[in-house]
């Protein structure tokens, strides 16, 4: 494991008009480890996973990805990091196949890497229908792909299991779980299997950290709890 | 910011492919702006109450039909990427964004250069009084300079546009008027074009100002659309 954090966030905040999403955000996360972050809906999970991607410039503190300082060398970190959101980022009329190749060009990956992984997640079957025809769970499982096409270290999971039945999850588990050793952020609503994958939990309310903790000394009713 | 990709134009390439695919497997733009422009010819036909137009009158109507047109593409022309948030999965690739705005800026060319094969043999027909063959290597050089500002400045606007709430609104109110310095161009080299008895060659002053147009806008967009991109 690295030395040195993959994420710094010192101070972070972060509004949308006169509304604050993120309120004075402290946190860090060593390399290969699992933060979980945990609050009700708005309380500004989605938020912070987008500014770790460098997709939002923070009104406030100082982040840190992968060893780089945001936004300032945001170009440094594109191409390390692994977005899974509640969109899927596929465009609806090109075939999971086109999705996925489009995706491998732009990050310079060969061709080869969209069959494997078309091949693991057992997509080849329905690999050149468009997208718009796929079920949830099939949308999932491509938008799974292309957030590990190019083997980023980092990875920001918006709910990853959403949609999912159990043997899909299983399909996936290998690929952004914590098997797969990268460094991961993954927003969760479930205290249980959210605590159980964790190494760092992170509650938000009203996006301040109500709750920060390595995730052996949390308690589940504590998760629960922030969203009474 | 910039990034230090050092060459936009490969992943400009793989972006311009995508659109066109998207374009051809769901085709919206082209056909819409295609439809656009024949509706707009039979509307002046009866409007102007001429069977004919020629000079000014004919480059006026067919430029600004053009122009017209053009909007409903810009209007589009990242929509694809706001539907189902492809726009954040291309931030986030590692390519400079200029290749995003090069992309855009050539499918957009390639558009307007589609609706004009079909549009001005259909003005020809419509409503133009004079043959426009002998000054057709003019025309096309002239049409190639206002596919290029609308290309550069619809590229730019539509970006502008796509993350406010009012797009459809944003891209005229904006995009028009910094075109007007385009179509008031356009229109002086077209006129003798379209003019019976007319010039067969445009006068060198206004294709100067249309290339000079062009150059400022490409120049201006490539520093500015970083920036455009940003939250």
């Amino acid at each position: 494991m690295d030395a040195a954090p993959a994420i710094e966030l010192r101070g972070v905040s972060r509004r949308y008009g006169e509304r604050w999403a993120l309120r004075d955000l402290s946190v860090t996360v060593p390399s290969g480890q699992t933060l979980v972050v945990f609050g009700p809906n708005g309380a500004g999970k989605s938020t912070l996973l987008r500014l770790l991607a460098s997709l939002l410039r923070p009104h406030g503190g100082e982040v840190t990805v992968l060893g780089e300082s945001l936004p300032r060398r945001e170009w440094a970190v594109r191409g390390r990091i692994g977005l899974l959101a509640h969109d899927a980022l596929l465009y609806r009329d090109l075939s999971a196949r086109e999705n996925l190749r489009f995706h491998a060009r732009l990050h310079k990956q060969p061709a080869a890497r969209v069959e494997e992984l078309l091949e693991r997640t057992r997509l080849t079957g329905r690999a050149d229908d468009p997208v718009r025809t796929l079920s949830k769970g099939l949308l999932q499982r491509v938008a799974v792909c292309r957030t590990i096409l190019h083997d980023p270290p980092l990875l920001l999971l918006d709910e990853p299991r959403a949609n999912l039945d159990p043997a899909a999850t299983a399909l996936i588990e290998p690929l952004i779980g914590r098997e797969s050793g990268r460094t991961r952020v993954v927003t969760s609503h479930d205290p249980v299997g959210g605590l159980a994958e964790a190494d760092l939990a992170l509650g938000l309310r009203d996006g301040r950290a109500a709750l920060l903790a390595p995730a052996g000394e949390v308690d589940v009713v504590a998760v629960e709890a922030l969203y009474r | 910011m910039r990034s230090r990709e050092p060459r936009p134009m490969r992943p400009t390439w793989v972006l311009l492919r995508k659109d066109l695919l998207l374009e051809r497997r769901a085709p919206e733009s082209v056909p819409a702006m295609v439809l656009f422009s024949i509706t707009t010819f039979v509307l002046f036909h009866f409007g102007l109450g001429r069977d004919e137009v020629e000079g000014s009158l004919a480059a006026g109507v067919l430029l600004v039909t053009i122009l017209f047109a053009a909007i409903l593409g810009i209007n589009r022309l990242f929509v694809s990427e706001q539907a189902e948030g492809g726009f954040d999965a291309v931030l986030l690739a590692p390519i400079d964004r200029t290749a995003l705005f090069l992309s855009k800026a050539m499918a957009l060319f390639l558009f307007l250069t589609l609706v004009e094969l079909v549009a001005v043999p259909a003005f020809a027909i419509l409503l133009l009084g004079p043959s426009p063959w002998d000054a057709l290597g003019g025309l096309v050089v002239v049409l190639a300079l206002v596919n290029g500002a609308l290309a550069l400045v619809g590229a730019l606007v539509s970006a502008l546009a796509i993350r406010t709430r009012s797009r459809d609104l944003i891209v005229p109110m904006i995009g028009l008027p910094l075109l007007v310095p385009a179509l008031i161009a356009a229109s002086r080299s077209c006129a003798p074009l379209l003019a019976e008895g007319g010039a067969s060659w445009p006068a060198a002053k206004w294709l100067a100002v249309l290339a000079l147009y062009d150059l400022v806008f490409g120049l201006l967009a490539y520093a500015v659309f970083d920036f455009l991109l940003e939250d």
